[in-house]
């Protein structure tokens, strides 16, 4: 099965740390993806820009409205995910354990509908 | 259904349903299957007489079933894409496979129903349905919600263990540990459910107790050797044997000091704390082996007055230290009054409630208002009853502070 795992971090404390704290948690990611690609689990991820960043898109009544920010203010963000091949749930939330985010923040573990044409193939 | 078959049903219901969720990976599947399968039964033996092995021709029907069923779904699956995804779920199976025995399946069906993604009350529900076999009524009734409620809670449940893939499998050695104390806490919310009623007329549901005493017994029959298993069992067995003397014939609460200790039940007494003392050589001390050490404790004093508070209070300091939680510390504080006098408890008791956790806890009101009685505080006593009666829904523990409200007015 298909998991996305989207991780949710406090933003201010991450920007807080200073340049070594930070390379040291990058260092973790890497490793982590690493051995996910090793395993054959890894199917994609990336971290995502600041919630600064972010830009919402709504239709209406056939109109399109941009605003700024993301969708809702919530107490962790965004800040990357992600997508992995696992066999069960227990095998994902295992990987989402190891997400260095996991020890602050929190890793919310989605399954991906699949498509009756990937589930026969 | 028949006397002979309800036996059956009760024993080898969980058995089987787990064995048949493996073979189809279907909870659905295989709690059909077996449901046609005693519904052949019904008919069959009645006229047939009942098979030497009940269980293993329920077992061989149902199977049949089962793979008719995927049959038949996989020969629609030609004209009805949907079904593609849910038949290609299934797990292949052997035909030889069937007769062995599988002690293995109902250990699978536990950690599934009771895995964390799953709530509580979910948790709950699914554990009586598939390995208990309590029918949707049943458990709507012993949980006093509406059955639409409760079946709509099992429908949700089963979808979130297909759709998010919770796997049907014993839990790796890393997490088994967690995952193991959510199945005791599942079991012992359905034992204390049935023990203590929340609300409603009736402070015992004896059924639900039983249930949960069965499904105690098949943990500690299925992970031997696990002491805090044995301790649940024991923790229930000594609190169930109370029940008879726990209740008047009037519906009233009877405290353990006012209980007529002869209307205990022996041989749930003797079997308990046997379980207590193997699981206690096993020193690997937790929290149901305590309280089931202070069960046996109560159980052993042929009258409350011969009560060896003194240990008592030990096993409680000891419990303090594995679980320290205001709940605790108030019965810490309870064993300290009877061991040391009233005083020192109601100092350790108002310890114990300074954090305001224990504020809307009947428990906390109606003993610190035991404890002011018994220190000649009327006025006290009589407000700390007055809040305890507020905040409980019961009838029987309503009835039982009524009581002692009048009492303390005629003390007046």
């Amino acid at each position: 099965m298909k998991y996305m795992l989207l991780i949710y971090h406090d933003e201010p404390s991450w920007a807080a740390l200073s340049e070594a704290e930070r390379q040291q948690v990058y260092l973790e990611f890497r490793k982590l993806r690493a051995d996910l690609v090793a395993s054959d689990q890894f199917v994609t991820g990336s971290q995502l820009q600041p919630i600064s960043t972010a830009t919402t898109v709504r239709v209406r009544d056939g109109k399109e409205l941009v605003t700024d920010g993301p969708f809702a203010e919530t107490h962790e963000q965004l800040g990357g995910y992600f997508l992995i091949e696992a066999k069960n749930l227990d095998e994902a939330t295992a990987i989402a354990a190891r997400i260095p985010s996991a020890r602050t923040g929190s890793i919310e573990v989605r399954p991906l509908v699949e498509t009756v044409a990937e589930a026969t193939a | 259904m028949s006397q002979a078959l309800e036996k059956v049903f009760r024993e080898e219901y969980g058995r089987i349903v787990a064995t048949l969720i493996r073979i189809s990976g279907s909870f659905d599947l295989a709690e059909e299957a077996l449901q046609e399968a005693f519904t052949s039964a019904a008919s069959k033996w009645e006229h047939d007489g009942t098979p030497n092995n009940p269980g293993a021709w329920l077992t061989t029907v149902a199977h049949r079933k089962v793979i008719d069923a995927i049959r038949r779904d996989k020969t629609r699956t030609d004209k009805q894409t949907e079904i593609a995804f849910e038949s290609s779920r299934l797990q292949p199976y052997a035909e030889t496979e069937l007769l062995e025995e599988y002690p293995d399946d109902r250990l699978r069906l536990i950690f599934t129903c009771c895995h964390p993604s799953l709530v509580r009350e979910a948790q709950v529900a699914l554990t009586l349905r598939t390995l208990g076999g309590l029918t949707t009524t049943e458990i709507a009734h012993a949980f006093l919600v509406p059955e639409a409620t409760l079946a709509q809670r099992l429908v949700r449940a089963k979808q979130k263990i297909r759709l998010a893939g919770i796997p049907y499998q014993v839990p790796s050695l890393e997490v088994i540990g967690e995952r193991l104390a959510a199945v005791r806490a599942v079991i012992y919310l359905i034992f204390n459910e049935g023990y203590a009623a929340s609300a409603g007329q009736s402070l015992i549901r004896s059924d639900l107790c039983a249930e949960a005493i069965r499904l105690g017994r098949v943990l500690c029959e299925l992970l031997p050797n696990e002491s805090e298993n044995m301790g649940l069992l024991a923790l229930m067995l000594l609190q169930d044997s109370r029940r008879e003397a726990r209740v008047k014939d009037q519906g009233e609460l009877v405290t353990l000091a006012e209980q007529d200790r002869s209307r205990w039940d022996a041989a749930e007494i003797a079997e308990g704390v046997r379980l207590v003392q193997e699981a206690l050589s096993l020193r690997r001390v937790g929290s149901y082996q305590l309280q089931a050490a202070i069960a046996a404790v109560h159980a052993e004093a042929k009258h409350a007055d011969e009560t060896d508070w003194g240990q008592i209070v030990a096993l409680y300091g000891e419990l303090m230290r594995v679980t320290s939680s205001p709940v605790v510390a108030l019965n810490y504080a309870a064993a300290v009054a009877m061991s040391e006098g009233a005083a020192h408890g109601l100092d350790l008791l108002e310890a114990a409630g300074a954090g305001g956790a224990l504020e809307n806890y009947y428990l906390f009101h109606a003993s610190r208002a035991d404890l002011l009685r018994r220190l000649g505080r009327v006025k006290e006593a009589a407000t700390s009853y007055t809040t305890a009666l507020s905040l409980t829904t019961n009838h029987v523990e309503q009835k039982y502070i009524q009581r002692r409200l009048n009492e303390l007015e005629n003390k007046e």
